[in-house]
Order: structure tokens, then sequence, then C-alpha cells
């Protein structure tokens, strides 16, 4: 058959806000580039992200970047790469400033400067008094940034391929990546995307978990695409948990709930996190408050008649503090746990919420491979920036506000990073049809008929698996079975058969692709965090409790066959001094 | 609880049809796309779009029982049966409950949806006083879902012409923004009998917003500053 095909300058796989920032500095420098999202771009899940994006702006509390990197190295339990972090926090005000010129509604302070809340594990001065540093439009942010980002690429006139599902990277022997090929969603055809680079921003893969605050397109797509490439993926045992997801349904109820003055109570209207956290108190780091809920709910100080959830509690900020600045979130409260936080607090429970893991990139978000002799070497052509990568800025714990920093810091340095690749590689390479032929089987597999188990099916078991021996707190024996079920999914997958053989539009053939790739997912998750026996950041084991640098100060590799390997963290930042190991209190 | 679902699949069906579906059990507490989400696993071909499941992603739109609104939020419990299910109006079906929207987005992009500033950029943010930040209020929330445009009879008629109440609110939303330097050509853009003057103030759009915004009175404030200039 022949495949129809397009030749652009750069590939951007995803259109969330790591990606749309990148097409727009692409489209700026006059690069030709075409955006593939399996959603109309201001459906990506960026939509969602509510609290806001750090930047020491010191609009609210004195602060500068090195307080910001502070707490992030401290943060990720300091399996952050401390170059990675310096720049990020160090790019982050310009990032932001971007934002504002960009068209970004961000909320304003009575001088008419962008308003910052306070989130957590933000301090001033290395660990000092909480910071206000969380730059927020309302408890919108994400959605208003990844609508201008969209408007800014509609007016760059970015070229953006809507519903087109990316199958697989094509990859030539020589090891180029020479772009991937998608399925138009809405004919069911194949189009082959030539690319001279590619950049993955495919996002999180949170749907891996049966309660989470993640929308169903996030399935981690391009991470098993780079898992099938021969790339490894990163710490993919470090998954967050939200401490406050509605109890029971998921929906994300942000932090800077807590950053504008509400607080966790348990069932003896207790203010527990004072116990656990003493001086930051509910704006203690995500994985210690997490922990701290399951541990109350554990220990029979729930609340509710089944004792499995305890309440945020908001009403005592006055309604029109929450109607200025968190109407969304009344909104949610409202619409899925019939309660009004104006009167009322919110039922929560700790949520599956982002993928700390992924991609390993280095700073110019070129994706990095271990080689024979060096720790890492660029994949030609390859960049990933986003959820989907790992640079690595958030180690074992990600901090709020971090990540959207994160996907538009590391989209723009990606995009950079290809400008200067375009400039001297100024021809595509041949395309390789064996490559083509390898990424098409996927789609054909799916069209042999007869019976066989149901997609959704498996799906849904697979959320048990995985919430069920990978959660909150983890043990070698659970851990192992959980690992020895998820490998029986796969091969269970493979005699899944699609009774829906429709060209047009076939959601169920998109759903059955997508649990390909979160069964990947799965595995390296579940993989990675049996052999970590240690506890750090969101991984803790029951088993381990402590964290243990001398063994285990190191970034896990998870490959496609099964093995793992480890490279070191890179403790040196690129101009200032490291910031030394230490216990982490809150 | 039993559904009457508009079914049309090119690829097989000659023409559309409605059928008629049932869940046996329904939970407390379900949203419509909770009842969706069950029936697709019994008949994996029935197709709609969905993603974030709580009202920011503006996939699910549909008509649900004769009014426009985004299945995820819709809870169960108010519909009336047989809850009956269709495309929004107006635009072409590709197959069951899923639209072309290429016109609406086309719309969109007419209205230069995207902040223009003529002045150098400043090393820091433009300032902006909380007032001001407060007109963009029930304007940028906007999320591009559908429910308005699909319900407006203006819109129905004149897809290609009239802008239709979604693309009318950003036209506002950037009017609005006291850094936006482009009224000028903002306006101009608006002017002839079917841009904007097709709004004939029928409401529908406010009605059915699942955002609780207000395109008509935006609307109104387009004519208001036009005819404010042109005096
Ligand atoms: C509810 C919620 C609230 C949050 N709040 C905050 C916050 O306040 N502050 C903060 O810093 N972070 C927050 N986060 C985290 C942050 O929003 C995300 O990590 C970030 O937005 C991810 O952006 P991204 O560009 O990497 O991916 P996404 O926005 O998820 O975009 C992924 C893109 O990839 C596309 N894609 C995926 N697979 C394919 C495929 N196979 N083919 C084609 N296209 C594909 C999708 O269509 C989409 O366009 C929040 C997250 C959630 C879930
Ligand atoms: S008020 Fe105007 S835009 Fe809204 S539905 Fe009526 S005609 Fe359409
Ligand atoms: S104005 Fe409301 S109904 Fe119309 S597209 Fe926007 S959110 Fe949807
Ligand atoms: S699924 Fe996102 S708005 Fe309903």
């Amino acid at each position: 058959m022949t495949i129809q095909s397009r030749k652009f300058d750069t590939l951007i796989i995803g259109a969330g806000g790591g990606g749309l920032r990148a097409a727009l500095q692409l489209a700026r420098a006059d690069a030709k580039v075409a955006v593939v999202s399996k959603v109309f771009p201001t459906r990506s899940h960026t939509v969602a992200a509510q609290g806001g994006v750090n930047a020491a702006l010191a609009n609210v509390s004195p602060d500068n970047w090195h307080f910001h990197m502070f707490d992030t190295v401290k943060g990720s339990d300091y399996l952050g790469d401390q170059d990675a972090i310096e720049y990020m926090c160090r790019a982050a005000p310009k990032v932001v400033y971007e934002l504002e010129h960009f068209g970004v509604p961000f909320s304003r302070r009575d001088d008419g400067n962008i308003y910052q809340r306070a989130f957590g594990g933000q301090s001033q001065d290395y660990g000092g008094d909480q910071a206000s540093r969380t730059c927020a439009a309302a408890d919108r942010t994400g959605h208003a940034i990844l609508h201008s980002l969209y408007q800014q690429n509609i007016r760059a006139r970015t070229h953006f391929f809507d519903e087109y599902f990316a199958l697989d990277l094509i990859k030539d022997e020589d090891g180029y990546i020479l772009g991937a090929l998608t399925l138009d969603i809405e004919s069911g055809e194949p189009l082959l995307i030539e690319a001279k680079t590619t950049l993955i921003a495919t996002g999180g893969a949170g749907q891996l978990f049966r309660t989470c605050t993640n929308a169903l397109i996030n399935t981690g797509d391009g991470m098993a695409m780079a898992l099938r490439a021969g790339v490894p993926l990163q710490d993919m045992e470090f998954f967050q948990f939200h401490p406050t997801g509605i109890a029971g349904k998921g929906m994300l109820i942000t932090e800077g709930v807590r950053g504008e003055g509400g607080y966790l109570v348990n069932a003896d209207g207790e203010r527990f996190m004072e116990r656990y956290a003493p001086r930051a108190k509910d704006l203690a780091s995500r994985d210690i408050v997490s922990r701290a809920i399951s541990v109350e709910i554990r220990e029979g100080r729930g609340c509710g008649p089944n004792k499995d959830f305890v309440y945020l509690k908001v009403d005592h900020i006055g309604a029109d503090v929450i109607k200025k600045r968190l109407p969304g979130i009344r909104d949610l409260a409202m619409t899925f746990a019939h309660v009004d936080p104006v009167d009322s607090p919110i039922p929560v429970y700790p949520t599956a919420h982002y993928t700390m893991g992924g991609i390993p990139t280095n700073r110019s978000g070129q994706v990095v491979v271990p080689e024979m002799e060096g720790p890492e070497e660029p994949v030609p052509g390859l960049y990933a920036a986003g959820e989907c990568a790992c640079v690595s800025v958030h180690g074992a714990n990600r901090l709020g506000g971090n990540s959207l920093l994160d996907i538009l810091v590391f989209g723009r340095a990606a995009a950079n990073h290809i400008i200067g690749h375009l400039q001297e590689h100024r021809y595509h390479r041949q395309m390789d049809k064996t490559a083509i032929e390898k990424a098409l089987a996927r789609l054909k597999r799916w069209e042999k008929t007869g019976s066989g188990e149901s997609v959704p099916e498996l799906r849904t078991e697979l959320r048990k698996v995985m919430e069920e021996h990978c959660g909150v707190f983890r043990e070698q024996a659970v851990l192992s079975t959980g690992l020895e079920k998820v490998k029986l999914l796969k091969e269970r997958l493979q005699g899944a058969r699609l009774k829906d053989q429709s060209k047009i539009f076939n959601t169920a053939r998109i759903e059955a692709l997508e649990l390909e790739n979160l069964i990947d997912i799965g595995i390296a998750t579940v993989a990675s965090a049996l052999a970590r026996t240690e506890s750090r950041g969101a991984h803790s084991r029951v088993d381990y409790t402590e964290r243990d640098d001398a063994s285990w100060l190191k970034h896990s590799l998870y490959f496609h066959d099964g093995r793992l390997d480890y490279k070191p963290v890179r403790l040196k930042p690129v101009t200032v001094d490291p910031f030394p190991l230490k216990p982490r209190v809150y | 609880m039993r559904f009457l679902i508009y079914r049309y699949d090119p690829d097989k069906d000659a023409k559309p049809y409605m059928q008629e579906l049932e869940l046996e059990t329904i939970r407390e507490d379900m949203m419509l796309l909770d009842a969706l989400h069950e029936l697709k696993a019994l008949d994996e071909s029935l197709s709609f779009r969905r993603s974030c499941q709580e009202g920011v992603c503006g996939s699910d739109a549909m008509n649900i029982n004769g009014r426009n609104g985004l299945a995820c939020i819709t809870p169960l419990d108010v519909l009336k049966e047989p809850v009956t299910l269709r495309p929004v109006p107006g635009l072409p079906v590709i197959r069951d409950l899923i639209v072309d929207m290429t016109q609406f987005y086309q719309q969109y992009r007419n209205v230069k949806p995207y902040l223009i500033v003529h002045d150098p950029e400043p090393e820091i943010e433009r300032k902006q006083t909380p007032e001001e930040r407060d007109r963009l209020d029930g304007l940028y929330e906007c999320i591009l879902c559908g429910c308005c445009s699909t319900s407006c009879p203006s819109f129905w008629w004149n897809p290609d012409k009239f802008l239709g109440p979604a693309a009318l609110l950003q036209a506002w939303r950037f009017l609005a923004d006291s850094r936006d330097q482009a009224e000028e050509e903002r306006l101009e853009a608006l002017e002839g009998p079917y841009r904007l003057f097709r709004c004939h103030t029928i409401m529908n759009c406010v009605d059915v917003c699942p955002k609780g915004l207000d395109p008509t009175n935006a609307i109104g404030k387009i004519k208001q500053l036009m005819i404010k200039r042109s005096i």
C-alpha cells in the first residue's frame, strides 16, 4: 500500500503546554513545524492545571531563584539533577514574563503585578518562612496558559494535525529518528510525517491508576514509543499521589486551596498535619502529606461512615476569597462532591497525579541513552519535553507549580536546540522502508477479527492491579505479584480483539493502541519500584523505610526487554555550589 | 435506564438511525459520561469524544434531551427517560455523536483570538490593575466546547458568515483586555451585515453555556463600543 507522507523540519508530538511552547519558539524562528495531537490542542490535559506556575518574581514575598532551587532540590529528595534544576529556576521569571506577554490573563495584585500564591514545599531563605512563588490565573492557570499558547501559535501559523494519533517513531539503522507514523483518526488512514527533528511532548500516564486526577487521554503513549525505539525510561518508580483528590472520584482539588489558607482535618476535627510537619504543616511537600492522610485513615481516624477520607476545610477563608481565587474548585466540589466549600469541607483522598519519571533528556531536551563507555549520548534527531520527559528536575517528588514551569522551560530549551540543529542539518535523511513496516504492524495487529478478550476489561484490571500493588505504600511481596500480574495482562492483550472494524473515527481502536502503551508503562513502573530497596520521595517502601544514599542515590533506567540499569545523579549545578544531602524535614 | 442514541457510521450505515439502549444498574452519582462509557463497554462501536471528565477540556458537547451540554458534568438523575442523545446540531456529523467542528474553529480563528501589542515588550510583566483584569472574568474561561454556537439559529443558517457566539465572546475578550492594542482592526473586522450583526439576541447561547458564560452580553458590549466609536 502507498502511504501518504508529509515533510517538515520538526515534528512535535503533543499539543499540551510543552509541545505548544516549543512550537511557538520554532514557528517564530521560521522553522517548518508540524504539531500532531490526538485531541484538539486546547483539550490537552495542561488545560486542567489549576494552582499555578512557580517563578521567583518576588511580587509577594522576598525571593530569588536560589531559594527556589533549594526548595526544588530538597523536594526532589535529592534525586533531582542540580544542573537542570538550576537552569529551570533561573529561567523561570523570564518564562513567566513571556507568558504574560503572550496574553495569559494572570490574576493581579493591587500594584498591577502578577499575583503569586503560597504552595507546598516553597520557602524563603533556604527552608525559612513560607514563600508565595506560584503565579496564578485564579485556579485556572493551566487553561489560561494552554489557550494563550494555542492562540499565539495560530498567529505564528503553526501547522496543526488535530486528532492524529502517533503510532510509532521511525528509526533508521544508524539510530537516527526520522519522524513518526501517525493515524488520521477521522479517516482511519495512516500518515507518515518525515522530520529532521522529532520532539515528544505527550504528557503523563496517570491512567495507569484506577483513581487519578488525569484525563482519559493521559496514557503514556510517547514514553512507550520511546521504549519501543530502544530508549530506556528513567525513574518510573516515582509516581506522585496528590493529597487532595475528591474522595472516591479523583478530580483534583489544587494545593492552592491550602495555599490560600485551607487545611486538612481528621475525624476528631484535628488539624493533623501539625503532627507530621510542625513547620510547613499542610504545605509540606506532597509525598509527605499523602502519606500522612493514608496513615490517619489506616489508624482509624478517617472521616465519613466508612472512615475512608479526610476533610479539607476552607470555609474559614471566607466566601469572597473562595469566589475570587478558587472559582473552579468551588464548581468542581459542588458538581462532584455535592458540597459548597463556602460552608462545608471537601472530602479528599490521595490520588494518582503525576509521572515524575519518563524519557531521559539533557538540559537541551535531547533524548539521551547510555552508551558503551559514557553514561549518556544523544539519540540523533530525538527530543522530549514535558511530563513525558525526565530531565530530571523533579527527582523523587515534584513540587506543585514546578510542572507547568518544567514544560515551558524545557519546551523552549528543546526548541532552541532544535533551531541550532536545523541550521547544521539542512536535508532530510533517506526514509527507511522497513522501519515504516514495523510501525504499520501496530495497526495491522488490530485488524485481526474473531473472539478474544475485550480492551476495556483488560484496562480495568490493569488500573486495579496498579492501585493495589504499586500505590502510596509499597512492599517486596506485593510488588512482585503485581509485576507478574501486569506481565500476564500484557500476554492476554495479545489475544484481545476489536469488534469495531470501522475506519471512521474508531475510538475503540485508539483505546486499544493506548492500552498497549499503558501496559508497557505499567511494567516499567512496577519493575523499577520492585528493584529500588529504599524509601525516597514518593517511593515509599514499608520494608525499607529509610533513604539509602550510599546505595540508591542514582537514577533507574528501565529498558523494553526488562533490563534495569542505573546512572548517577548530577549533584553539581552549573554555576553555584551544590546543595549537600540532608535529611528532609518540613 | 433507557437511552435513545443517534447512530451513524458512514463506513457501514446508509443513513443515520436512533438506537435504543438500556443500562440495568445505575449507580448513585453517575454522570452521563459514565453511562456512555458503560454503554460503550457493551457496544464498543458507540463513538463520542471525551477527555478530562470534569468539564474543562470541552470535548464532550452533545445534544442531551434536546439541549446542548457536556456529558461529563450532566448528572444522570436529572434526565428524563429515554435519555435522547444526538450530536450537537448544525455541524456535519462524522460518526455517531462526533461532529466536524472545522467551521466552528475557523470562526474562532477569524476573530484573531490572540493578544496584539505593538509597543516593545518590557523586561518584566506589563501592569494591569485588578479592576482591568476583572473585565476578563466571564470571557477567558471559554473551553471551546461549541455548545453555544451550535444552539444558535443564526449560526445554523450561516456558519460560514456569522461568527457565532463563541468566537464573538473571544473577540470581546481581546477588545476588553487593557493590554491589547488592536481595537480598531478588531472592530473593523466585525463590520458588515453578517459577522456580528446576525445575532438577534435569541439568547440560546447563554442558556446552554456549561461554564455559565454570557456571549450575548459580550456581543452587546461590542455593539456599544462600535456605536461609541462611530460618534
Ligand atoms: C488536574 C491537574 C492539575 C494540575 N495542576 C498543576 C499546577 O497547578 N501547576 C503545575 O505546575 N502543574 C500542574 N499539573 C501538572 C501539569 O499540568 C502537567 O504535568 C502538564 O500540564 C503536562 O503538560 P505536557 O505538555 O507535558 O502534556 P499534556 O498537556 O498532557 O499534553 C499531552 C499532549 O500529547 C498529545 N498526545 C499524547 N499521546 C499522543 C499520541 N499517541 N499521538 C498524538 N498526540 C498525543 C495529547 O493530545 C496532548 O496534546 C496538574 C495536573 C493535573 C492532572
Ligand atoms: S444571542 Fe445571538 S449569538 Fe446567542 S444564540 Fe442568539 S443569535 Fe446566537
Ligand atoms: S462560550 Fe460557553 S458554550 Fe460557548 S464554546 Fe465557550 S464554554 Fe462552550
Ligand atoms: S470530558 Fe472534558 S469537558 Fe467533558
